[in-house]
């Protein structure tokens, strides 16, 4: 894997241990759940049908849902009277520790439904570990969110199968949908410092323990769907130290307009 | 997209014990996707502990037309309702 040249820590808590850890790891755990959700958001209006509409709509406020609970107990960890809000919309892009597969642009429905897939399988597996957190708070939002994610896993397994297996069309599009994101797929398995020292500490799980799961659980959708898994790519890492893509700033410039623009807005 | 898929009907059981109600339909490619979107559309305010889906095409409906024949027989059949019994206070759902 390529090495990329070390960012200084932008963020108040990221370099110590304890609950500098916690604040790191909470923040990457929010910054998923969010820019996917917001992501998701964007396609409000503009789905393929009204039900679908919907479908997305309600994943995008679960995730939402998720990463306020997340982001307020960073903020809470941090103790430097900032709230889930603030870290939400006054940070800039290099300050965001979300993986590069969340930001990636919703594409067709098929690259949508292809990022929800992939992504939401590996969320289920890490909520599904994470109940068990020294942190309670933590513990707690992820048995209450781990039932949603199992909902989003189902919802996009059955549409990478309707997809793969359907019209000449759609198995095309799931297919470069797929391609699109596999390269991404590596960076949620990465073992960082922050990641070991929360695995290690028991706030936080070894996602490599599960990658066997992950495997098996992707390989039987996508078997059924009639879909080879997408080929090797070079990895992209690195977006837990804030390197992303062009795309985040755009997503962002939309999320973060309106209380940047009107800080005292209340509604 | 949707337009090419098929209506289905949608029944929600709003809490053990109740019978599911009808509430609405929802167009999906086949019954798995139906319950999905019966599900984001018609249960996203707790209103459900379960659902049906029922192609629409499956629903055999009576003909506007037989009105007369079908349902104004019943209407001076007094004795056919329930009323000469007491119901006690603390029974519901009846």
């Amino acid at each position: 894997m390529a090495s990329l040249p070390p960012f200084p820590p932008r963020n108040s808590r990221e370099s110590g241990s304890g609950e500098d850890v916690l604040f790191a790891y909470l923040l990457r755990l929010g910054d998923d759940s969010l820019i996917l959700g917001q992501r998701l958001g964007e396609w409000c209006g503009h789905a393929p049908s009204v039900e679908v509409d919907l479908s997305l709509a309600n994943m995008a406020l679960d995730l939402i849902g998720q990463a306020t609970f997340f982001l307020d107990r960073a903020a809470e960890v941090e103790g430097r009277g900032r709230d889930g809000d603030r870290l939400a919309f006054h940070r800039d892009v290099l300050d965001f520790r979300n993986c590069w597969l969340v930001e990636q642009p919703n594409g067709d429905f098929a690259q949508t439904m292809a990022r929800q897939f992939l992504f939401s399988t590996w969320q289920k597996l890490l909520f599904g570990h994470l109940v068990g957190s020294t942190d309670a708070t933590l513990a707690a939002i992820a048995e209450k969110a781990v039932k949603e994610v199992t909902y989003h896993q189902d919802l996009a397994s059955e549409w990478i199968i309707r997809l793969g297996d359907g019209t000449d069309e759609s198995r095309r599009r799931m297919i470069e949908g797929l391609d699109w994101m596999a390269r991404f797929v590596p960076e949620l398995f990465e073992m960082d410092e922050i990641a070991v020292a929360a695995a290690e500490s028991g706030i936080g799980v070894d996602v490599t323990h599960f990658r066997g799961d992950y495997d098996r659980i992707t390989g039987e959708v996508l078997r059924e769907a009639g879909l080879e898994r997408p080929a090797e790519q070079r990895p992209v890492l690195g977006g837990r130290r804030g390197h992303h893509g062009e795309h985040l700033g755009h997503l962002l410039c939309a999320m973060q307009f309106l209380p940047r623009t009107y800080p005292d807005a209340t509604w | 997209m949707s337009k090419d898929w098929p209506l289905w009907e949608v029944f929600v059981r709003s809490r053990g014990g109740m019978a599911h109600r009808h509430v609405g339909s929802v167009h999906a490619p086949d019954a798995e996707i139906a319950l999905r979107h019966a599900r984001d559309t018609y249960t996203r305010r707790m209103e459900g502990v379960s659902l049906w889906v029922v192609p629409s095409a499956s629903i055999v409906a009576s003909d506007p037309s037989d009105d007369a024949a079908m349902f104004d027989p019943a209407q001076d059949k007094i004795y056919r309702h329930p009323t000469f019994y007491s119901i006690p206070d603390d029974v519901k759902h009846i």
